[in-house]
């Protein structure tokens, strides 16, 4: 997705921009020129949203994928630097927002997300496999019931409106175009950091911590340490997710990050895959068009709107039970299959 | 209980101490500083009968999912759609029979039907992936939700308890003197409260005794140790498996009745006490039924003091118990490191 114009410029001599895969072009490419033939609704609407849970997904992704914590908090970590940006920002509630600058507000925003991430990473890391499931859900409900009843900080149960994205460069960020390719270079921007991460010394190490912690603490690698340092970088990810999610709907209330929307962000990132971090963006993509369009549709087989839930449980229950690793792991299926040579009985890519 | 003392002779005096002071609480007629302090004693045992009554609740949801988590390593998160399928299920037959105790057997028997078909047809095929299980168990409380809504709608549905059942029983503790005469108050509490607490109890000592007195129990307990052994023994596992999944389910239908007559039964009420019963197992322990109970009576004492004394706050004070449970000791209270 890192896509300039640098491209046709490029040098015969081995430079790194050809070691790009080819997919990457055409996805960026495609991505890059999606607005000019776009309506406002589908780059704000399904662009837009489709990045940030993209987003927020990802953090998930990078901790289940390669920390092999699933976290449930991450919703809840992304609500938290929604409501700071609220908070120490400008809003509608003025007697608790402090109006601070975006350069203060953001940043002291995504501190606190991240201070709370590793809080409940902190939490949450003394537990292991499926106990982490349950302990970060009781956080990220805790974090909830917390929000709704909190009137002095977080404004209870209508939280805070009027919450915009500050008028840079004299662009309205909120605007299609501008929102699109915002969240398009935050996206990206997340997606290449995950991809550096994991192949990092940092993200080997969590892999191999992920793989046999036992052995990593004998060869020297704190573990926990390790472990509470991916939830802090993921934190960091789910509150940029987050910030951008509170612009998008210009509002954030206790709902934003209810029990639902936690939910909602596991079955995004397991329907898209665990594997790779394109998963959670792919996840997103489908959830948003299924909440988009799934009214139309169902409406149009003769059942009622509200069937939705249905819809996306029994699709996430499918995915999960034939698919362990999602439409990623769909997709490597049917390429191995494909490549499959019928006489040797052998995967295509070796001999 | 001696070990514990001589192990722990500081806490044992606490522990000692704050019994003391919570049973003169109960029995004493309280001072007039007392009351000026913390307010009447008749909300003070109000909230504390509220709590137990309520723990004995959270105790019969719990209790079933501890088990099939200490068996089956499985975090079964439909556990509160089986509880609001029982609470469903108890309405309608309560409804068409007219009879209020038709509805337990028949929850227990439909939810715990369910909850074999549960373990036969999703559970069995992904054997040891507790993390897929898991998830299966979202989408199953998904599209549970989703039909529950479908069927009964979002309407709040009580069970009514019947007439020899209803109105307030005079208990022998005291909540104050009346002025004007000199004469002692007597508290007056739901009997179906009072009669529901006891059935949980009855339900938690009978699982005691057939866990720790019987074949079946030995089996089970033989399976939370140590599972692979158990079935190389000769064991058949995947009965007992069946087994616990269906008595855990069918408890959590049964409470689910007990639910809908305490208070009722509407979409919501499967997240509430699939959070419920997660802290309990929490801070009680995972896998252990004496932890459930422990969990259960702290969590719903907590909930009930804390939404008398601080009422904002309340949902956030069990949360914050669990936070240092697991801070300070990550097995829970009662669980085995």
């Amino acid at each position: 997705m890192a896509v300039t114009d640098e491209a046709r410029v490029a040098e015969p001599a081995p430079f790194w921009i050809e070691r790009i895969p080819t997919p990457y072009w055409l996805v960026g490419i495609v991505l890059l020129v999606i607005p000019a033939f776009s309506s406002d609704f589908v780059m704000f609407q399904i662009f837009g949203w489709t990045f940030i849970l993209g987003i927020i997904a990802l953090s998930l992704m990078f901790l289940a994928g390669y920390g092999g914590m699933v976290s449930l908090v991450q919703m809840s970590i992304a609500g938290m630097a929604g409501y700071m940006v609220a908070i120490f920002g400008i809003s509608a509630i003025e007697t608790i927002s402090q109006g601070w600058p975006w350069y203060v507000a953001i940043p002291l925003a995504l501190a606190v997300a991240v201070l709370f991430g590793t809080l409940a990473g902190w939490l949450a890391v003394r537990t292991e496999g499926i106990y982490t499931i349950m302990i970060t859900l009781a956080i990220a409900s805790a974090f909830f019931y917390f929000t709704r009843q909190n009137y002095v900080i977080f404004n209870g149960f209508s939280g805070f409106n009027g919450v915009l994205p500050p008028m840079l460069f004299g662009i309205d960020w909120r605007g299609p175009e501008a929102f699109y390719y915002l969240t398009l270079f935050w996206a990206a921007a997340c997606y290449l950091a995950v991809l550096y991460v994991s192949r990092a010394p940092f993200g080997l190490a969590l892999q191999g911590v992920r793989d046999n912690p036992r052995r990593m603490a004998a060869l020297g690698y704190n573990v926990t340490g390790h472990r509470v340092a991916a939830y802090a970088f993921a934190a960091l990810i789910a509150g940029i997710g987050g910030i951008l999610l509170t612009w998008q709907s210009a509002q954030i209330s206790p709902g934003t990050a209810g029990i639902g929307p936690v939910i909602d962000i596991l079955v995004i990132a397991v329907i898209g895959g665990l594997r790779h971090p394109v998963g959670p963006f792919i996840g997103a993509f489908i959830y948003v068009l299924l909440k988009t369009f799934a009214l139309d549709a169902l409406v149009a087989v003769g059942l009622s709107g509200e069937r939705f839930q249905l819809l996306i449980g029994v699709g996430f229950l499918i995915i999960v039970f034939w698919s362990p690793d999602g439409i990623l792991g769909l997709w490597e299926k049917w390429r191995a299959a494909r490549g499959r040579d019928p006489l040797l009985d052998r995967g295509g890519d070796g001999p | 209980m001696n070990a514990f003392a001589k192990r722990h002779p500081v806490w044992t005096a606490m522990i000692a101490i704050a019994a003391a002071a919570l049973l003169w609480m109960i029995f004493a007629i309280w001072p007039a500083w007392l009351v000026d302090l913390i307010g009447r004693k008749k909300i003070f045992l109000n909230a504390l009968f509220n709590g137990i009554t309520l723990g004995g609740l959270y105790f019969l949801v719990a209790s079933g999912f501890t088990l099939i988590f200490g068996l089956m390593r499985n975090v079964n998160l439909a556990h509160g759609s089986l509880y609001l399928l029982g609470g469903y299920i108890g309405y309608v037959f309560a409804e068409w029979t007219g009879y209020w105790l038709i509805a337990f057997p028949a929850a227990f028997i439909i939810v715990g039907a369910f909850g074999i078909l549960l373990q036969l047809f999703v559970f069995r095929r992904m054997e040891g992936q507790d993390l897929r299980q898991t998830l299966v168990t979202i989408g199953i409380s998904i599209v549970m939700a989703d039909l529950m809504l479908w069927i009964w709608g979002g309407d709040f549905y009580n069970i009514a308890a019947p007439s020899w059942l209803s109105g307030p029983m005079e208990t022998f503790l005291v909540t104050g003197v009346k002025r004007s005469s000199g004469d002692l108050i007597f508290l007056k509490y739901p009997l179906v409260r009072i009669v529901i607490f006891l059935a949980a109890l009855v339900i938690g000592v009978g699982m005691w005794l057939l866990l720790n007195r019987t074949r079946v129990g030995m089996l089970v307990r033989a399976g939370v140790d140590d599972l692979d052994m158990l079935s190389a023994t000769g064991a058949r596992i995947q009965l007992v498996f069946l087994g616990v999944f269906a008595f855990g389910a069918g408890l959590a239908g049964v409470a689910g009745v007990v639910g809908g007559t305490f208070q009722s039964v509407a979409p919501g009420e499967d997240v509430r006490f699939l959070l419920a019963s997660l802290v309990v197992v929490i801070v009680g322990g995972m896998g252990s039924i004496p932890g459930a109970a422990l969990g259960a009576l702290l969590i719903g004492l907590a909930e009930q003091f804390g939404s008398v004394y601080f009422p904002t706050y309340a949902v956030v004070l069990t949360f914050l118990i669990m936070v240092l449970v697991l801070a300070f000791r990550p097995q829970g209270l009662l669980g085995r490191a």
